[in-house]
């Protein structure tokens, strides 16, 4: 007998956790999601009938609100790159002293629960925040507009949820850089944006693809935004998914949309990751 | 429906919060969560601690959090310490009812094979209730054992899904209305075109609970609830999608709609009389509650015996369920819930203990009241799942 070498025992309980909580799961979702309602029984009670038709009729019957997810992910993606970067950059090559204080306040809000972090949102948008009143007096707004309940406060909520999720990972990048090259590329006569785009930017790419996955993949499944400050006509996925599952207790319907969210993200995932090109990730 | 009360010793702000991110059952659940070690260490009138059985001198009784009178001073509740006293018969009170679908997951699998539950008595809100009788996990009382059945409401006296309330006694019953702000509807809101007026486009938030609010629909439409086709439901609901695109109503919630009227988000909703009895004794003047001319909905949860209790402790549940349809004792649980009380002579009593309350018609519909209410009729499991897919449909999910 072959003695068992010690790097596949330490994984043992990684597999062991992920086969329980992973594998077994997806494996029974699998299962309901070609299940059938039973003839004449009860509600939730369904046979497994092989029905693979249940993914197309879930896709059809919802693929508003799947295109709804994938657009406002990817818009509060690319917000959440816009405003992390310049901040990730200045931590990591401004902050000096004050380098870890500042890590802290980018992680701070995870202190604090993220359903109220969002019904903070709500508040802070709310007719009587200080926002919309703001707005209305110098005239951005309309008397009748309001923020909540719109795509606008949707989007905001993502983007604000999840940006500590794209700021981290671009600071580690941006961190790591060696300010050599940034001296060397002056020394060859670049200027400040030349220095970016050339050397800053490429440097810090593992960094932005991290962050970007980070960010878009929970927030393409994400149903909390959309329920607390969203309205009826700007729910997502994820609800879709809740509401069979929870409300309609239509479990095969909510298996398949599931599934094909996951395919949906994982195609999306891998084609922009070999665009952005892996080797220089990990 | 259930609960309360407790939401009055919070802050504006902390209420807020809570109301804005929970549906009314959650609420329950969160607030429940908070009391229930609390409360369950000191629930109980003795009676020994029976693991699994069922002991028929000690009722296990499973109900919503919040939804009985509480001592905060003694940790007690008094109801039901004195029925103890009364009766020699123990309770163990739970509040651990706090979802009808997570509820019945949890019991099913047990029902089916017909073991115990771990609990004698449990309180689950109309349609599911309904669903338990289809089942058959619904004992059948001995009436002989419930002499004060006879003073259930006459609006409650005879659901569809239990006529002769053969299994079933109301716990506590609650409205569905419209609930409006005084100040941009000064003239109220009594009609559904009145909650559809300009000056609440974009402003209504309509209950997510689905049989109140296309059952509140319906009524407007001229249709029973006691004998709703799908057409007519359906029709219903297309009403309601169509006022959603085109922006009239902002969101389809549970609880929340509270915190939108607070916030000024909304300046109307179909709501329920339980929560607009609080915002309007706390906003004095800010806003009302009343019962649609069409006509408003009400439902209510359940007293059940589940199938698997023995014949004895059977007896002494039924024996507690009579107990609480004693005028002077459903006035003391009303006092405390707030909610409609389901028994008749309860209002008399009330003038007794909290005369200010006994003139509220959202506790003590009147006659004109209780004209207004419906029932909605209990639907076969496949209308359920149709129905309740056609109105998530609707709301975008």
């Amino acid at each position: 007998m072959r003695k068992i070498s010690t790097p596949y025992l330490l994984l043992l309980p990684g597999v062991a956790f992920l086969f329980t909580f992973f594998i077994l799961p997806i494996i029974n979702l699998a299962q309901t999601s070609t299940q059938t309602p039973v003839g004449g029984g009860d509600t939730g009670e369904f046979e497994q009938t092989l029905r693979f038709s249940n993914y197309l009729d879930a896709f059809l019957e919802n693929k508003e609100q799947f295109g709804r997810s994938f657009v406002y992910a990817t818009i509060a993606t690319l917000l959440a790159l816009a405003i992390a970067y310049p901040l990730a950059y200045a931590i990591a090559l401004k902050g000096g002293k004050l380098k870890n204080f500042m890590l802290i306040l980018v992680i701070a809000p995870f202190f604090t629960s993220f359903l109220l972090r969002t019904v903070a949102w709500k508040q802070i948008l709310g007719e009587e925040g200080f926002v919309v009143p703001t707005l209305r007096t110098i005239g951005i707004i309309s008397d009748s507009t309001t923020l909540t309940s719109t795509s606008f406060a949707v989007v905001m909520g993502m983007t604000y949820n999840f940006l500590p999720f794209m700021t981290l990972p671009l600071y580690a990048s941006i961190d790591r850089i060696d300010p050599r090259t940034l001296e060397a590329s002056g020394d060859l006569y670049a200027n400040g944006f030349t220095t970016f785009r050339r050397v800053t930017l490429p440097l810090s790419m593992p960094g932005v693809v991290a962050g970007t996955l980070l960010t878009f993949i929970p927030a393409a499944g994400d149903y909390v935004n959309a329920a607390i400050l969203g309205s009826p006509n700007t729910k997502m996925i994820g609800n879709v998914i809740e509401s069979r599952y929870l409300k309609i207790v239509d479990y095969p319907t909510a298996a398949a949309l599931s599934f094909t969210l996951m395919i949906v993200i994982l195609i999306l995932v891998t084609v922009y990751v070999r665009k952005a090109g892996t080797e220089e990730l990990v | 429906m259930s609960k309360k009360v407790s939401k009055k010793d919070l802050s504006p702000e902390a209420r807020a919060i809570i109301n804005s991110q929970v549906t009314r059952r959650g609420l329950i659940a969160g607030t429940g969560a908070v009391g229930a070690a609390g409360l369950l260490a000191a629930c109980g009138s003795g009676g020994s601690d029976s693991a699994g059985g069922g002991d028929a001198n000690t009722i296990r009784w499973g109900n919503w959090p919040l939804y009985l009178d509480y001592d905060e001073d003694t940790k007690k509740y008094p109801t039901l310490e004195a029925f103890s006293a009364e009766s020699g018969i123990a309770t163990k009170y739970f509040e651990d009812y706090n979802d009808n679908d997570e509820f019945y997951g949890k019991v099913q699998a047990q029902l089916k094979l017909n073991e115990d539950i771990g609990y004698d008595l449990v309180t689950p809100t109309d349609w599911m209730a309904a669903r338990w009788i289809r089942l058959g996990y619904a004992q059948k009382y001995d009436t002989a054992n419930i002499p004060n059945k006879v003073n259930i409401l006459d609006s409650l006296s005879s659901p569809s899904f239990d006529p002769k309330r053969e299994s079933t006694l109301t716990w506590q019953g609650i409205m569905g209305g419209f609930g409006w702000n005084t100040k941009t509807n000064p003239k109220g809101v009594r009609t559904i075109d009145d909650l559809f007026a300009p000056q609440n486009k974009g402003k209504i938030v309509v209950l997510s609970e689905m049989r109140d609010t296309i059952g509140i629909i319906l009524l407007s439409q001229g249709v029973d609830l006691q004998s709703v086709t799908e057409d007519q439901f359906m029709n219903a609901v297309d009403f309601m999608a169509g006022k959603i695109s085109d922006g009239w109503i902002r969101g389809v919630k549970g609880n929340e709609y509270a915190e939108d009227l607070t916030s000024g988000d909304a300046t109307a909703v179909i709501g329920w009389s339980g929560d607009m009895f609080i915002l309007a004794s706390e906003n004095e003047g800010k806003f009302d509650f009343a019962i649609p001319e069409s006509g408003g909905t009400i439902s209510g949860d359940n007293f059940i015996i589940p199938t698997p209790v023995g014949a004895e402790a059977k007896a002494s549940a039924e024996k507690l369920i009579n107990y609480y349809y004693e005028p002077a004792v459903a006035a003391e649980v009303a006092a405390y819930v707030n909610y409609v009380c389901p028994v008749k002579g309860a209002q008399a009593e009330m003038e007794k203990i909290a005369p200010e309350l006994a003139n509220s018609s959202y506790i003590f519909p009147d006659d004109a009241m209780s004209a207004k209410l419906n029932v909605f009729r209990s639907l076969t499991p496949a209308e359920e799942s149709a129905w309740a897919e056609a109105f998530q449909q609707a709301q975008g999910n």
